[in-house]
């Protein structure tokens, strides 16, 4: 893709190229690579007189400058119209009289002593004559099934992302790296039924699984979606390791495995650590294809053999047959809550490590 | 025109009606979409995943022979249908299951009445094994043991030793209540219950699932082996088949319906009467389900 283009071999060791680390050029991933200053003097810092050659005509970049801002205001306001709105739908679990008789956060998260049940147990049985809504059963499957994913993802990512910002010449980069990003554009739900048609019977052939969907094939399935994340962060955070430092350390006298072992991964530590906080803010609220090859069975387990229900596809599936603003609504929203806040979480520990990355590059070259 | 009118009615507050677009949108974009193509003559049909098959069957003789009529029908699951009713969305619910006491009481505070219910035609409630498992019939007892995890290998009940993998249907189903009351009496389905979002997707989950057992409509049943059920073990094992679910000997059988909010007229109700008719129950017939009369 074009950013290979932007990610040249020859690296200037100065300062022009870690300045340019600061402005992120896309859109959703924040972009770590240098700006195409090339090691010839032609192009003379182009980006930095950009300003002055739009000034020829003010008026136009006044405007465009309101547009810009309000829209960047507009997704801001948006972000916070939403949480409000979960938040105030959760809200009567804390408070409402008739929600608690149904449910309370105690019963939430507590194994209760339900009727016809031989011993206190977690359950998740929200159409019932008694209403269970047991939240560790979901929040577990969740983690088991991200965790899953992340196994699968984070190695092959950043492996992939090593590989080709490091050993693959210009040829075979510019293959593989536009090929993992197109991963990113195939639809979840395709994915999913993927997943749901073809993966879970191969692997309950081969490795005897009970049943064919469960948390393994969704996690599986689910690292697909989470690879491109990790390996397009990865990719840039490596390329972004200015070439000073390559070259201090093989003037010391190492090897190129011992260089990249040594001086490059911890270099551009933070940015893989960010890559794999978005790779698990997505993994947490991805939805398609946990609905689609999970089971969907609220199995409190450890086992990655067993069919699991994670809150994103839980939502999904039972927030379009509630009751507004009864008990099971309000949880649903009360979970909405929970994964908001913990994907919110993630996304701002990701960036947190690529501001730092950013800091300790500039600060040392 | 009527239809936009109701759902005026329906919503009390504004904040009410953008709570409610955002909760369709997220389960079914046609909910949204319907109001676009709200036209003269069209009706709208929601409700029963069970059902759906049958209901565009329906819609595309009923349009085949009625050119200037326009039915859209989508599933979800009969409580989403009913939902839809109370909420103005839907002309005509099709459910796999009576209408609740709480439901009807939603209505009536709404539209100040009880709703209509057109029985329109019998499934027989069917019982899904994999084609390779042995057994051929099962007791009611034994389906409830096995649903709600009291029996978790195939040998207890006399078959292979194997895992009973159970599939079930996602909650807001007409098909996982009938079944919840019907069979587990309103016990609660085993934790290790797989939901399925459809009919059909359990149909493949359990062709593909060599100790697979699920439950749903006769029509459905393709690939797969269909138990003979008992009501209890002294009683004749009996098959979901024409005659057994007319006269009711089969011990799941059960009506399927059309609910409106109030007795039809025009368009839709030139549509139920022609539902009701000949043509409309043959084509129950070639679908898989039995005729009412």
């Amino acid at each position: 893709m074009a950013t290979s283009s932007e990610n040249p071999v020859e690296r200037p060791p100065d300062r022009a190229m870690l300045a340019g680390l600061t402005p992120p050029t896309r859109p959703t991933l924040p972009r770590l690579g240098s700006p195409p200053v090339q090691s010839s003097d032609r192009t003379n810092h182009g980006r930095a007189e950009r300003p002055r050659l739009a000034s020829r005509r003010p008026r136009f970049q006044a405007l465009a400058e309101v547009a810009i801002r309000v829209l960047a205001f507009t997704s801001i306001a948006a972000i916070i119209l939403i949480f409000v709105f979960i938040g105030k739908e959760a809200w009567p679990l804390f408070h409402s009289a008739a929600i608690a008789r149904e449910v309370t956060l105690a019963k939430m998260w507590f194994a209760q002593q339900w009727p016809g049940y031989d011993a206190p147990e977690h359950v998740w049985q929200p159409v019932s004559e008694i209403p269970k809504y047991a939240a560790w059963p979901l929040v577990v499957g969740t983690l088991k099934v991200t965790l899953i994913a992340m196994l699968v993802a984070v190695p092959l990512g950043v492996g992939a992302a090593l590989f080709v910002s490091q050993y693959a010449g210009r040829r075979l980069r510019e293959i593989v790296k536009p090929t993992v990003e197109l991963l990113a554009g195939v639809p979840s739900v395709v994915l999913g039924f993927f997943a749901l048609m073809v993966m879970a019977s191969w692997m309950q052939q081969a490795l005897g699984l009970d049943s064919r969907l469960n948390a393994l094939v969704a996690g599986v399935a689910l690292s697909f979606a989470i690879i491109p994340v990790v390996f397009t962060v990865s990719e840039e955070a490596f390329g972004a390791v200015p070439r000073s430092y390559v070259e201090a350390s093989t003037a010391l006298g190492a090897a190129r495995w011992q260089t990249i072992l040594r001086v490059i991964v911890p270099a551009a530590g933070p940015g893989v650590a960010a890559g794999i906080a978005l790779g698990l803010g997505r993994a947490v609220g991805e939805t398609m294809i946990v609905l689609m090859a999970s089971g969907n069975a609220a199995i409190l387990s450890a086992s990655p053999a067993d069919s699991v229900r994670t809150v994103s596809a839980t939502i999904a599936a039972e927030l379009a047959e509630v009751v507004f603003g009864g008990a099971h609504y309000t949880v649903l929203f009360f979970l909405g809550v929970l994964l908001f806040a913990f994907t919110l979480g993630t996304n701002l520990l990701g960036e947190f490590a690529i501001g730092r990355m950013r800091r300790r590059l500039g600060g040392a070259a | 025109m009527q239809k936009r009118q109701a759902q005026g009615m329906g919503d009390r507050t504004g904040s009410r009606r953008i709570l409610r677009a955002v909760t369709q949108g997220l389960a079914i974009a046609t909910a949204l979409l319907a109001p676009l193509a709200a036209a003269a003559g069209e009706i709208t049909v929601k409700g029963s995943d069970t059902m759906v098959i049958l209901g565009q069957r329906w819609a595309e003789e009923y349009m085949r022979a009625h050119p200037s009529a326009t039915i859209q029908v989508t599933g979800g699951g009969s409580g989403t249908g009913i939902s839809a009713l109370i909420n103005g969305t839907t002309e005509i619910c099709q459910a796999s299951r009576p209408m609740s006491a709480a439901e009807k009481e939603k209505l009536r505070d709404r539209y100040a009445t009880v709703g209509v219910e057109i029985p329109v035609a019998r499934d027989g409630l069917s019982v899904y094994v994999n084609a390779s498992n042995p057994l051929t019939e099962i007791t009611m007892d034994q389906l409830k043991l096995i649903f709600t995890g009291k029996v978790t290998n195939w040998k207890e009940l006399g078959g292979r030793d194997g895992k009973i993998v159970v599939y079930s249907r996602e909650n807001s189903s007409g098909t996982y209540v009938f079944f919840k009351e019907h069979v587990l009496k309103n016990a609660d389905y085993t934790v290790r219950a797989q939901s399925m979002p459809g009919t059909a997707a359990v149909v493949n989950a359990v062709a593909k699932e060599k100790f697979g057992i699920g439950y749903g409509g006769a029509a459905y049943a393709k690939g797969i082996k269909v138990l003979k059920v008992k009501q209890d073990a002294g009683s004749p094992a009996i098959a979901p088949d024409e005659a057994h679910v007319k006269d009711g000997s089969y011990p799941l059988s059960r009506p399927l319906f059309f609910y409106l909010r109030n007795k039809p007229t025009g368009d839709a109700g030139a549509f139920v009467d022609w539902v009701l008719s000949a043509a409309g129950q043959a084509i129950v017939t070639k679908v898989g389900y039995y005729p009412i009369k």
